[in-house]
């Protein structure tokens, strides 16, 4: 076990490596330093000097990937590859295009992120999960059958007008909670509240069915007309057999999101004024400050492949007949 | 005069659909491709998602055929100057509401701007009170009064236009129909009646009838009335949100037309050739799917956006260089959702492979890329097709949370994003300017539902796990 953890984690390496690449190209091969310089600067009018300046302010004054004039290994560590990129690995974010220490930043804003988004998750899977079931109880049914409409109606809503029309309902009319902001401590349940019920909603229509057609498979099996053959009561069944044999593809699914958690969700925050990662994310790509959306973009990587080592992990826990090799 | 203009978006609009006849006339000649369609359209709920569907795509069409118009000739001009702005065959087509702007909002039906303003009549006395409109009602002397009877007129007129357009469609049917079963018309006319055909014919009666009563609806009342209202800068909403029925189409068609060849080529080549290609091709999408998809693509338009604006020489007119932003919003979604499908073709080939049609193919010494191309190829164009329809849907809603972002298309293309972005900086006013985002919403909803509805049904006919 613990050697498939290390080899896993060996394997995450090149991986990174590949996202780093990505992201340096993307940020200092594409456009010049020089570029991001002018756009910060504001196109027009803009001197060399000005330019030089702003690069030597914000570290971007090095060659990209060889210095020539600096001596021995600093050669090659004195870059920007080395200093913006290569740095990453050791979660050393550096200091964002507006000055702002970015680890410090993201340290303080991932704890409202996850406040919203680990109740979403959990009331989430109680409310789909009692949905699916309802409908996978009811199946063939009349019921049943809206169930399946309703789904397909609030999937094809877009996530934007359940916040639009969520705050307008709740916060503009029935003066319920108010509409945006936040505060630390347990005050922070006033905030929370409504964008964790839009949260759970807007996913009702794409998990609840995803869900029922797990039930459904499941309630075909063999072991489950065997039980009822011999007798036991359908919601009994339901809830012991079904329902463990179902929460394995289930869980797993929701196992890869979890480090996920701690980034927020881009729309939810902004919309609601959240400090969170998500909102600070979206606020550095409306500035333009890359160094932000790089640091994020390793930090989304980082935590998505610890999810699906965690997956891996976590299929071994629930589903006995899986051996990791 | 007019001078065509074919943006590159448009170019690849009808490659696609070129592509789509092209393979409707291949499909037709075999009977195993043929099967699948013909349970698809015997689906009640099917064939009325492709109607809606379909006026959509005739709509995204009519959008993309661009041309410039021709200046007045000056004297003694010899040559024919062409207008700046680029503008489609539905700008011509929806005529008066393309331009007729207002001075800012004004309510859906209003006959007044929505904000007071101060007026000095004509004894000279200051009054603040809610301006008449220029084009919104202006055809009506006493408003109040005259309002809700000219719009039950008009609204009568377009009812009674799309009763006598469903009746003709309903004897050209039994007439098309009857010669088909060989029956007379009035028995076909009475099968159709009762909904007694293969594919329901009804059906598509009532949802063409009921489109093209909405068609009429806009048509009697779009020249005289501001359906949906104006927004911040006066522009008819219902205008902008028809024109955004293009932008949502490439994005969700485009996306996948671009990534298609990359995911079909690089996962049947994991999956058929394994070893280090397959080993280079998973780590390429493992890399790529490991960037969470929102940053991924936040980064790559920044830096887009970045390229273009220190590049102001590559394009020539603002159509063009929106144009082109939205081509590339559409690469970078195809190169950030292949991963998906890539990942699929790969596991659905190396399944293949083992089989023995291909073994023996592989015996007889056919080459590898014959064996792909002949062997395996057709054989997943159904997974393709499945994750074509399915990702559709996802790209138009996308589409909306990336423009509010600030990464989607270009500020200055109408599209549902863009419109419910600037619809939501006005939430806070009271009364609520509500009407550009039911608009937006409502026209993306109808989209999104058909398609996901047409989905289900295409994903019912062709997956062979679903078949009984």
């Amino acid at each position: 076990m613990l050697a498939y953890i290390i080899r896993r984690l060996l394997y995450a390496i090149p991986i990174l490596v590949g996202v780093n690449l990505i992201t340096f190209v993307l940020f200092f091969v594409v456009n010049s330093p020089d570029d991001v310089a002018r756009m910060h600067l504001g196109m027009k009018h803009v001197t060399p000097d000005a330019v030089e300046k702003w690069k030597v302010e914000h570290g971007y004054d090095q060659p990209l990937l060889y210095n020539r004039d600096a001596p021995g290994v600093e050669q090659l560590t004195d870059t920007i590859f080395f200093e913006k990129s290569v740095k990453l690995f050791a979660f050393e974010f550096g200091s964002s295009d507006a000055g702002r220490n970015i680890g410090e930043d993201i340290s303080q804003r991932m704890w409202p992120s996850l406040a919203i988004a680990l109740p979403t998750l959990l009331l989430g899977l109680l409310v789909h999960i009692s949905f699916a079931m309802l409908l996978a109880f009811f199946r063939g049914s009349y019921l049943d059958l809206s169930g399946v409409i309703l789904s397909v109606v609030l999937m094809s809503i877009s996530g934007l007008f359940y916040i639009i029309a969520g705050q307008f309902l709740f916060s503009k009319v029935l003066h319920l909670v108010p509409i945006s902001g936040y505060e630390p401590g347990w005050q922070a349940w006033r905030f929370v509240l409504l964008p964790v019920v839009i949260g759970v909603i807007s996913a009702l229509g794409s998990s609840g069915r995803w869900y029922r057609t797990i039930f459904l498979e499941e309630i075909g099996r063999d072991y489950v007309r065997t039980a009822r053959a011999k007798g036991l009561p359908e919601l009994k069944l339901l809830f012991t057999h079904v329902l463990k044999n179902a929460m394995v593809p289930i869980l797993t699914g929701i196992v890869v999101v979890l480090p996920l958690l701690f980034m927020g969700s881009l729309i939810m925050e902004s919309f609601f004024g959240i400090p969170g990662l998500g909102s600070y994310t979206i606020e550095a790509i409306q500035k333009q400050d890359f160094a932000i959306v790089r640091a994020m973009v390793f930090l989304g990587s980082v935590l998505y492949i610890l999810g699906l080592l965690l997956t891996d992990l976590s299929y071994t826990l629930v589903d006995p007949r899986i051996r990791l090799s | 005069m007019i001078k065509p203009v074919l943006l590159w978006t448009d170019a690849l609009v009808f490659l696609l659909v070129f592509i789509v006849v092209a393979f409707g006339f291949y499909a037709r000649r075999y009977e195993h491709l043929r099967a699948p369609w013909r349970e698809v359209v015997r689906g009640r709920i099917a064939v009325a998602s492709l109607v809606v569907l379909t006026f959509y795509t005739v709509t995204g069409l009519l959008d993309s055929l661009h041309y410039r118009k021709a200046l007045p000739m000056q004297d003694g001009q010899v040559e024919v100057q062409y207008a700046g702005d680029v503008v489609s065959v539905l700008d011509g087509l929806l005529g008066g509401i393309a331009t007729q702007a207002e001075k800012t909002y004004s309510a859906p039906f209003a006959t007044t701007l929505f904000t007071r303003e101060t007026v000095v009549d004509e004894n000279g006395v200051q009054q603040r009170i809610f301006p008449r409109l220029k084009y919104g009602g202006a055809h009506l002397k006493d408003p109040l009064r005259e309002r809700a009877a000219d719009i039950a007129g008009r609204s009568l007129m377009a009812f009674v236009q799309a009763l006598l357009f469903m009746l003709a469609l309903f004897v050209l049917l039994a007439l098309l129909l009857g010669r088909h079963w060989n029956s007379t018309v009035l028995t076909t006319a009475k099968r159709l009646w009762h909904g007694e055909s293969g594919v329901p014919w009804r059906t598509f009666m009532i949802t063409v009838s009921l489109l093209v009563f909405l068609v009429l609806l806009i048509a009697n009342l779009a020249p005289v009335w501001h359906v949906f209202g104006t927004d911040k800068v006066g522009k008819d909403v219902l205008y902008e949100t028809i024109k955004s029925i293009r932008t949502g189409l490439v994005i969700g068609t485009l996306t996948t037309l671009i990534m298609l060849p990359f995911a079909v080529l690089l996962g049947m080549m994991a999956g058929y050739f394994r070893g280090w290609v397959d080993d280079v091709i998973q780590y390429l999408y493992t890399t790529l799917n490991s960037i969470p998809g929102v940053l991924l693509i936040a980064a790559s338009v920044l830096m887009m956006q970045v390229y273009m604006d220190t590049h102001p020489e590559l394009f020539e007119t603002m159509a063009e260089r929106a144009d082109l932003r939205l081509l590339f919003l559409c690469l970078i979604l195809g190169i950030t959702s292949w991963t998906g499908l890539c990942r699929l073709l790969r596991g659905e080939t190396l399944k293949l492979r083992e089989l023995d049609y291909v073994q023996a193919a592989n015996a007889f010494g056919v080459s590898r890329s014959v064996i792909m191309v002949r062997h395996l190829l057709p054989n997943l164009m159904h997974i393709v097709l499945i994750s074509v329809v399915i990702d559709f849907s996802g790209l138009v809603l996308a589409e909306a949370v990336l423009s509010y972002v600030g990464v989607g298309v270009d500020p200055t293309t109408l599209s549902w994003g863009n419109m419910i972005n600037s619809a939501r900086l006005e939430m806070a006013r009271e009364p609520m300017v509500w009407w550009s985002l039911l608009a937006a919403f409502s026209f993306m909803f109808t989209l999104v539902l058909a398609a996901n509805l047409f989905s289900d049904a295409v994903r019912d006919a062709f997956d062979p796990r679903m078949r009984r």
